[in-house]
Formats: C-alpha cells, structure tokens, sequence
C-alpha cells in the first residue's frame, strides 16, 4: 500500500512539474535602436552639459604612447597660466603618476588618473576626478588620454574638441593605420617637427595621409622643444572657447 | 582586445531592456556596425560568447548588419557609399568628401525575446 501512495505522490509532483513547464511563450522582435556606449554617452553628455553651465572649454588629446602629449601640455598650460586663464588638467596612464607631476610644475590643477590596465579612459572616471574643482572659475581643461590610437575612440568624455598627436618620428602613414581615431578627431597636432629633418619626415605625405581620412581636418605642426606652432595652437583654442561662450 | 568591454556593455543594455520588456529569454541581437566604428567583427562575435554567459543573452545568435562609410559629395550632389576607409575621396569623381553621412554605427537596433504567454499561465507579480 505504501509504494502505491508513493506512486500516486510521485505522479501528482510529476503533474505539478509539468504544470510548472507548460508555460507558453511569445518570441517578439523588439526595436531598441540605442547605442552600445550609450552608458558612457549619457554620462559624457551630463559632462558637457555641467562645462558648458560653468564656461569651461574642455580639450580630449589623444595619440599613440610618446607621441609628446605631456610635452605638448606642459608648455601650453605655462603659457596659458602666463596669459592670466584658469587651467586644469586630468592625465589619464595604466600606471604612474610621473605625468601629473610634471604637468603640475605649470601651476596648473593637476590630477592623474591610474587605470592601472585598461587602456582609455571613460566618462564616469572623468567626472570622479572633478570633485572639488570648481569648475565655474576654470577656463580651460585638458583631458590626456591614454596613450592609444584605438580605444579612446569610443569613448565620448564630453568634450569640446578632440585633438588628435601624431609625431614626425612615428612615419607618415600612421593616420592611414589608424583612421578611425583620425576621423573621431576634431584637430590633428603634428608634434616633434624639430625632429623631421633627423626622421626624414615628409611632412606633406604626413598632412596628405590626414587628409585622406579626414578631409579638410585642421592640423598645427608643432614642436614642445622649440615652441614653433604653440601660439597657432592656444590662439585657435581661444577661439574656438570664444566661439561658444563669447569671451 | 577592447572588443569584450564593448560586447559587455551591448549585453548590459540589451539585457535592461529584455527585463523592462518582461523577457524570459533573448533569441537574437540585431546590431548595426559601421565600417568606422573600429570594432572587428569576428573579435566580437568571439567576445559575445563570453559576455553572454550567465545572461538573459545565454545562447542568443548576435546578428551584425555592416553598415558601410557612406560620404555626401559636393561635385556629384549625393551620397555615395566608399569601399574603404583610408580614402575619403568620392569614388566618382575624386573629390575629398568632408560630409559622412553613416558608417559611425555602432547600435544595437533591436532584439528578439521570448516572452511567457501570461494569458496562458498567469503568474503572479514579483
């Protein structure tokens, strides 16, 4: 009698399970038509919003590793300090906080971000590192970013501009291996041009490759050495901050 | 390998809105990747794999639309579709072409979810 209890038990919790699986489903298409990134896209377009309230002029450099992005930085920041505006700066590196320690010789606000191992940098990690700056009385901020030709690209950090380096010592055919960052870019910043003649740069091969992925891209040719192309430079930043707040 | 962040992040957002939709499954992502969006396909195919595990994703088939560079010509007065991404001069008539009209895609145009028959087997809110 116990096995036929047993039994009866067993084909009710069968039943049960049965019941339980019968469930009929529905296969629908549904229409999302959103960007991958949108996360960070929403994150960066919060970023813009808040520069743009506090009249900040925000600037992305991107480049391959060496290509003279603190270089580059660290004689505009003195330069622009030295002409009375407000600037900051956020360096982005897998590693090591010797860049914001060189780029705070300037004067400049200086902060450092260590991704220890992720190769760009992304919206949310920008904005924790603008706590306590008070952006309404800075003019300008620079973004360095990864050294990297190929990540940073997806990465929207809410800024204005974005400005991609490319040194005479890295061969004229680096836009046409990278196009995809070149063509993100706003700006293309030939650096080390003291250094052409030594590398046999073609300069004009060099600005024709940009061209070529990015037609009529502005480019500025540039030497942190020397100084030449910096006042171009910082005059079309200033510009270009005027251009959108009018002072 | 920046492909498995990407396949990570298109996993986060098509899962969010499977479960706003009520799905119990995703079948199928329709994604649209333009030829300048970066990413290499077969790297995410390989990526999606490991982002999906354990995911409402799990066994879904990823569906990649190539999207091509598409530029406006000034000279021919339309668009026109580029072969490549190295030369942004119209294929007709040579001209640089400034104007890109598509080929930034990189988005997820829509999913296929299983969604239980509730009418069939009501279930209770959660």
């Amino acid at each position: 009698m116990t096995d036929l209890t047993d039994l009866i038990d067993l084909i009710d919790l069968i039943d049960l399970i049965d019941l339980t699986d019968e469930e009929s489903m529905t296969t629908r298409y549904l229409e999302i038509r959103q960007g991958v990134l949108s996360k960070n896209d929403q994150l960066a377009a919060g970023l813009r919003e808040r520069f743009t309230r506090a009249g900040l002029f925000v600037a992305n450099l991107v480049s391959s590793p060496g290509a003279g992005k603190t270089a580059l930085l660290e004689r505009v920041l003195a330069e622009m300090r030295a002409a009375g505006l407000q600037v900051a700066a956020v360096v982005g590196d897998l590693q090591t906080d010797n860049d914001a320690r060189r780029l705070a010789r300037s004067g400049a606000l200086v902060r450092q971000i260590t991704t220890d191992g992720m190769c760009h940098l992304e919206a949310d990690m920008l904005a924790g590192k603008l706590e306590g700056w008070d952006l309404d009385a800075l003019d300008f901020l620079f973004i360095e970013n990864v050294g990297n030709l190929v990540c940073p690209t997806w990465y929207d950090l809410g800024e204005d501009v974005r400005l991609v380096l490319l040194s005479v010592t890295e061969g004229e055919d680096k836009p046409l291996k990278y196009p995809v960052m070149f063509n993100s870019a706003d700006v293309a910043v030939i650096t080390k041009t003291d250094l052409a003649a030594a590398c046999e740069c073609d300069l004009d091969a060099m600005r024709a490759n940009i061209h070529s992925v990015r037609p009529g891209m502005r480019i500025f040719e540039t030497s942190a050495k020397t100084g030449a192309g910096l006042p171009e430079l910082i005059a079309f930043l200033l510009e270009q901050r005027r251009a959108k707040f009018g002072n | 390998m920046h492909e498995l962040s990407i396949a990570a992040s298109l996993v986060e957002s098509a899962e969010q809105a499977a479960r706003r939709a009520g799905a119990q499954r995703v079948t199928q992502v329709f994604l649209r990747l333009g030829a300048l969006s970066g990413v290499a396909k077969d790297a995410l195919l390989f990526s999606y794999d490991i982002a999906t595990a354990g995911t409402l994703l799990a066994g879904s088939q990823l569906v990649i639309e190539d999207v091509p560079v598409i530029v406006h010509c000034d000279q021919c007065r339309c668009d026109v579709a580029l072969p490549g991404i190295q030369d942004f001069r119209c294929p007709v008539c040579g001209r640089l072409c400034v104007q890109i009209v598509a080929g930034r895609e990189l988005e997820i145009a829509g999913i296929e979810i299983e969604v239980a028959d509730e009418e069939a087997n009501p279930q209770p809110a959660t």
